[in-house]
């Protein structure tokens, strides 16, 4: 019924949407992985950051890839301050009350773009938009092809801050056992907003990737953060590497649902996943322990 | 139960039932018809959440259970209305019981017991959306036939009456529940489940009766929703805005309390409708103030405004009388 060659190409398109997919659950595990923490907020600091790429494209003419060099900044300090002047205190250091102070969070949020900037949906378009790079007889999106490659390098670039760095090593530490990072002088708190500081700043790169061919409006956060959380679940709570396939199997899964059941029904297969593998086993395909 | 566990329930419920006496205007009957709605969805929330201790976030399952299932039994079927609320009523306790069952075998807690109740109500979202038995994205229009033996009335009044009295009804039952053994189970479940465990509580079981319990009501809310507005749709019906609704008001209000989602739905929706009216035509100005109000009870008043109430009171006979605190907590 379909030719070989729509379906790979469907894959193929599949894993570069997958890859943006893989940045975002990025941010959301690194934050569980340290604070144990489901990150409620995430999809809409996504759409703040997809703003602020619109913005700078429509206020200021910026490239929407270049606007990831001050937006990841922005970000990072926007999360810092969050977990360090609001959810961490308002939580009080219990997990109950964290998923509730994320989850008013990402109300206010949404609801404040949505006041600022109503819910017209917004699109930007470049040169490159709809520019197509040829692979044998596929014929694969140029801005897309991008985004594969610089999630690569992100999750690199992440895997080497944790693993080489001094803060890195101190992020491992608290995640691994907080209390006794704490009695060898590391300023937990701290690195907890440090820590939400990199989630987000994943989100500005995801936010500038994805605005080429993507539109943003106030609500759209919600639709990331669900595939988000089915890829953090997917590849291990906190597991990087586990975010960066997860993202990739999910977009493949998702484009090929598409294909075959239809655009209405083609995010079903990633929430029956999701459902599948909370149930099967909850730690996921590289997790370490519940 | 003893006299002092009815009094409140049966006063409160008479005072609120003279309101319809005295207000007229239909806007003000909608908004306390709608409130109500919303308060009984968060009662059916309160009794997993708040007893139970099982964070829901996807209680939309349940309340758009509830208003298919009635449209779709009123229009494919021709099935009587009230007859409709009760099967809608079951339905939601049956999903409740699946999504429980599942869940709870699967020994999910927390965090990920929160994401899996949100996933379910997705992919029922998702199904309601697509599938033409349940109208697409075009929704089930009820049809506007005003009689009695059809749950419509013309006057708005009897409708806010119908549901102030189911509303009473789950108080009852909710009072019922935390002054039963199953209740004192269910809080320990909450409290330490594996202290319950060692203690010969089958928490599974437990759970599952509270779940079902949560998901009938739940879909009874849907239910009056879909015969109230006699228009659903898969956005409406399972959207997480309901999700999001049914929990922030036994939050706000003081989680795994008889009144909680009451006073929480009343505060929630009357500070909602002062910032609408003075911040005038900006969209999304009520859902800011919920998101607020959200974080600041988690900041500084966990267990809700009846929980601050409550140390206001200990506070103000702390000073005549020490050792009132536990008398007030058992009376809770």
């Amino acid at each position: 019924m379909y030719s070989p060659q729509i379906i790979l190409e469907a894959a193929l398109n599949g894993l570069m949407t997958g890859a943006v997919y893989a940045l975002i659950a990025l941010g959301l595990t690194l934050i569980y992985g340290v604070l144990h923490i489901i990150n409620f907020a995430h999809g809409a600091l996504l759409t703040c950051a997809m703003f602020a790429v619109w913005i700078a494209w429509a206020w200021l003419g910026m490239d929407p890839y270049l606007a990831i060099l001050p937006l990841v900044p922005l970000m990072f300090a926007l999360g810092y301050g969050l977990q360090r002047f609001v959810i961490g205190p308002a939580s009080h250091g219990d997990d109950g009350n964290i998923l509730l102070v994320t989850l008013g969070l990402s109300i206010v949020l949404e609801n404040v773009l949505l006041a600022l900037f109503q819910s017209d949906t917004r699109t930007l378009d470049t040169d490159y938009s709809f520019q197509v790079v040829a692979l044998g007889p596929l014929l694969l999106s140029y801005p897309r092809l991008i985004g594969l490659g610089v999630a690569v390098v992100v999750t690199g670039l992440l895997w080497l801050v944790l693993n080489r760095t001094d803060t890195g090593k101190a992020i491992r530490a608290v995640a691994k056992e907080k209390l006794g990072a704490n009695l060898v002088g590391i300023d937990v708190p701290h690195v907890y907003a440090v820590t939400f500081g990199l989630g987000c700043a994943c989100l500005a790169v995801a936010a500038g990737l994805l605005m080429p061919t993507f539109y943003v409006n106030p609500r759209i956060g919600g639709a990331f953060v669900l595939v988000a959380f089915t890829v953090v679940v997917l590849g291990g709570m906190g597991s990087l590497p586990g975010a960066l396939l997860g993202g990739l199997f999910i977009g493949v899964v998702e484009s090929l649902c598409g294909l075959f059941l239809g655009d209405s029904l083609g995010q079903i297969g990633i929430f029956l996943i999701f459902i599948a593998v909370l149930l099967v086993r909850p730690t996921g395909l590289f997790g370490a322990k519940a | 139960m003893t006299a002092r566990d009815l009094i409140p329930i049966a006063v409160l419920t008479i005072l609120a039932a003279l309101l319809p006496l005295a207000v007229t205007s239909s806007p003000v009957l909608n908004f306390l018809v709608f409130m109500l709605i919303v308060a009984l969805g968060a009662q059916g929330w309160n009794i997993l959440g708040g007893f139970g201790g099982q964070f829901s976030f996807g209680h939309a399952a349940f309340f758009g259970t509830g208003a298919y299932v009635t449209a779709i039994l009123q229009l494919r079927y021709g099935v009587n209305a009230w007859a409709g609320l009760v099967l809608a009523t079951a339905a939601g306790a049956a999903v409740g019981w699946v999504i429980g069952f599942l869940s709870f075998r699967s020994g999910l807690r927390g965090s990920y017991f929160a994401l899996v109740t949100l996933a379910f109500a997705e992919v029922l979202r998702i199904l309601a959306n697509a599938a033409s038995f349940t109208g697409g994205a075009a929704g089930l229009l009820i049809k506007l036939d005003v009689r009695a033996a059809n749950l419509q009335f013309a006057d708005r009044a009897v409708f806010y009456w119908l549901v102030l009295a189911l509303v009473a009804a789950v108080l009852l039952l909710t009072r019922w529940i935390q002054r039963s053994r199953f209740g004192a189970q269910l809080v320990a479940v909450r409290e330490n489940e594996d202290a319950a465990k060692a203690l010969g509580v089958n928490s599974l079981t437990v759970k599952l009766r509270a779940i079902a319990l949560s998901g009938g009501v739940t879909a009874l809310s849907g239910c009056l929703y879909a015969q109230y507005f006699l228009y659903i749709d898969a956005n409406i019906a399972y959207g997480s805005w309901i999700s999001v609704e049914l929990l922030l008001a036994p939050i706000i209000g003081g989680v795994g309390t008889v009144f909680g989602p009451v006073v929480g739905a009343l505060t929630l929706h009357g500070l909602g409708e002062v910032a609408k009216q003075f911040a005038g035509r900006i969209p999304g100005i009520d859902l800011i103030v919920f998101g607020g109000v959200l974080v600041l009870a988690v900041a500084f008043a966990r267990g809700g405004i009846l929980g601050l109430l409550e140390r206001l009171r200990d506070r103000g006979r702390g000073v005549m009388a020490r050792g009132s605190k536990e008398v007030s907590h058992a009376g809770r």
